[in-house]
């Protein structure tokens, strides 16, 4: 199986403080891969410099064989990337159909269609497909309502929608089932599957530990940084170095 | 119609092109205090090109076009310094070219600096109307588009916007520009209505009013700078009324005192504006069944 993404020999300092270390990872496509690690190591970090908030000091990001490492951020998603945030970054004041129109940005990126109006003929087909896919995802919500007024979980599945409405080969969710009560991570968990099965590759931080062994199939462990371990879920639970990573232990109350 | 009803639609229309011209750089998140500053470019460049006696003498149908589009690229080549500044930054320097603006064409005598220029052509209501009628048409239209929609998404979070794709600089030119072309066409338009311009009509308390306009309205829809610009149009008026008619003091003499009073309780109750997409929801929803949003 080929890799969708190749995450080689990258550093990243903020004055100077080394955040990222060295980090080498790829992931395969089609895969549903998590990257884990405790408060601090670098994960959204990681992200950043993924979606180009951030730029790479030392090393590359190649993404489905494309160099993207020096491309701008706003051109990104043209690469077939896009991503989710942690903390909910939906556009308050726009309806739901609206932010999941933003979604489809890059591919109705033209004179014409950035001319065009969308609220004043029914069911124009961007207006359709952004429909479609709240469908898709079980989303019974009014379309036309205010995303701020509408509750936590739904907002966070609609996040995953406007990201996954852009077609990407790889999509990056930052925490998608933080703050989720246990139906709604279920509820996460079936949206997540669905999409990995249409030719879209996930790529997931998360701390819910149980939400990552359900989910995915290979997890990147980090730490201050560093990348300690790479493995299957069952694998990486049993790794000392990464259970002291998390527990914190010392030599005589290893686990 | 009344002189009174006449000059009341007068003052509401421009009042409307003016609230359009502040309120679609507001919706992609830019606070302009310059109102004035584009209103006296329009209003002078119409008023010495049109102008028989001391002026050029063309036709005024070319010469608000000419003025509009000069004021859109004074606009446009403003907003790259302008827009390197946010929030209460973007406020002092847009204020401030206003304020250069005033400075430049009171020291200019070939538009008769403080005195004030003449302008020649009258323009009847039936000009004024349909450019006004025309104006929020395009407004809905042009907040209606995936345009639109890039400003909205530009106000609400601009790296987020970027990160989808969003050319936010081009954008934000954008609707810089079309604001002050449509401040441009507000301004020729009113020498026409009133036969003389100055400077001192366009001072700080305008861009102040017309902002207010806006902020009251509601950024978020286009109905927004409508409903603000008849707010601030009728209120005073309805109040001088309701003062003549019952001799209270309050409403008639002192009805800007009331005025203001009527603000600051807008401000509390309504902090986002008299049209916000809650209340024309709350207006216009109709209750969507499930089966309505499947499309089979």
């Amino acid at each position: 199986m080929s890799n969708v993404l190749n995450f080689t020999s990258v550093d990243k300092s903020f004055g100077g403080l080394r955040v990222i270390d060295n980090v080498s990872f790829n992931v395969k496509k089609d895969s549903r891969t998590a990257l884990i690690g405790p408060n601090g190591a670098g994960k959204t970090t990681i992200f950043n410099l993924l979606s180009g908030i951030y730029e790479v000091d030392k090393g590359s990001i190649i993404l489905d064989k494309n160099d993207i490492t020096n491309i701008p951020a706003r051109k990104r998603i043209n690469m077939g990337m896009s991503r989710s945030f942690q903390n909910i970054r939906l556009m308050p004041h726009l309806s739901t159909l609206e932010n999941v129109m933003l979604g489809q940005h890059h591919l109705a990126n033209s004179t014409k269609e950035n001319f065009f109006p969308l609220g004043l003929i029914k069911r124009n087909k961007w207006a359709a497909r952004a429909e479609q896919a709240l469908i898709n995802a079980g989303l019974e919500t009014y379309p036309g309502q205010v995303v701020s007024e509408l509750p936590y979980g739904i907002q966070k599945r609609i996040e995953v929608v406007r990201a996954l409405v852009s077609n990407p080969k790889l999509l990056l969710l930052d925490e998608p089932a933080a703050g989720l009560n246990s139906t709604e991570t279920k509820e996460l968990q079936t949206l997540l599957e669905n999409v990995s099965t249409t030719g879209t590759t996930l790529f997931v931080v998360e701390h819910d530990m149980n939400f990552v062994r359900n989910l995915c199939q290979h997890v990147v462990v980090l730490n201050f940084g560093k990348k300690i371990f790479e493995g299957t879920p069952d694998e990486v639970a049993k790794d000392p170095q990464v259970l002291e990573a998390y527990l914190g232990g010392n030599d005589d109350n290893a686990p | 119609m009344s002189a009174y009803m006449t000059g009341i639609i007068i003052i509401l229309c421009l009042n409307i092109i003016i609230a359009y011209s502040v309120f679609l750089p507001a919706a992609a998140g830019q606070l302009n205090l310059g109102a004035a500053g584009f209103m006296i470019i329009g209003a002078y460049t119409d008023a010495y090109l049109s102008s028989a006696d001391e002026g050029l003498g063309l036709p005024i149908l070319l010469t608000i076009p000419i003025a509009a589009l000069f004021t859109g690229l004074v606009g446009f080549l403003m907003s790259f310094p302008i827009l390197r500044t946010k929030g209460v930054y973007m406020i002092l320097a847009t204020f401030a070219f206003a304020e250069i603006v005033a400075g430049i064409v009171l020291n200019m005598e070939i538009v008769g600096g403080a005195s004030g220029f003449p302008v020649t052509t009258h323009a009847e209501l039936e000009v004024l109307l349909p450019i006004t009628v025309g104006v929020i048409v395009f407004g809905f239209y042009l907040i209606s588009t995936r345009f639109g929609l890039s400003m909205r998404s530009i106000h609400d979070d601009e790296n987020v916007s970027l990160l989808f794709g969003v050319n936010t600089h081009l954008v934000k030119v954008g609707a810089f520009t079309i604001g002050a072309f449509l401040g441009g066409l507000a301004g020729a338009l009113y020498g026409h209505q009133f036969d003389y311009i100055e400077v001192q009509n366009w001072g700080i308390l305008f861009s102040i009013y017309v902002l207010l306009y806006v902020l009251i309205g509601g950024t978020q829809t286009p109905w927004g700078p409508l409903v603000g610009a008849m707010f601030f149009t009728f209120i005073p008026e309805i109040l001088r009324a309701l003062g003549d008619a019952t001799g209270i003091e309050l409403l008639g003499e002192l009805r800007f005192a009331a005025f203001g009073v009527i603000i600051v309780g807008m401000m509390v109750l309504r902090p986002e504006g008299i049209m916000t997409r809650t209340f024309l929801e709350l207006l216009f929803r109709k209750p969507m069944p499930k089966s309505d949003i499947s499309l089979g």
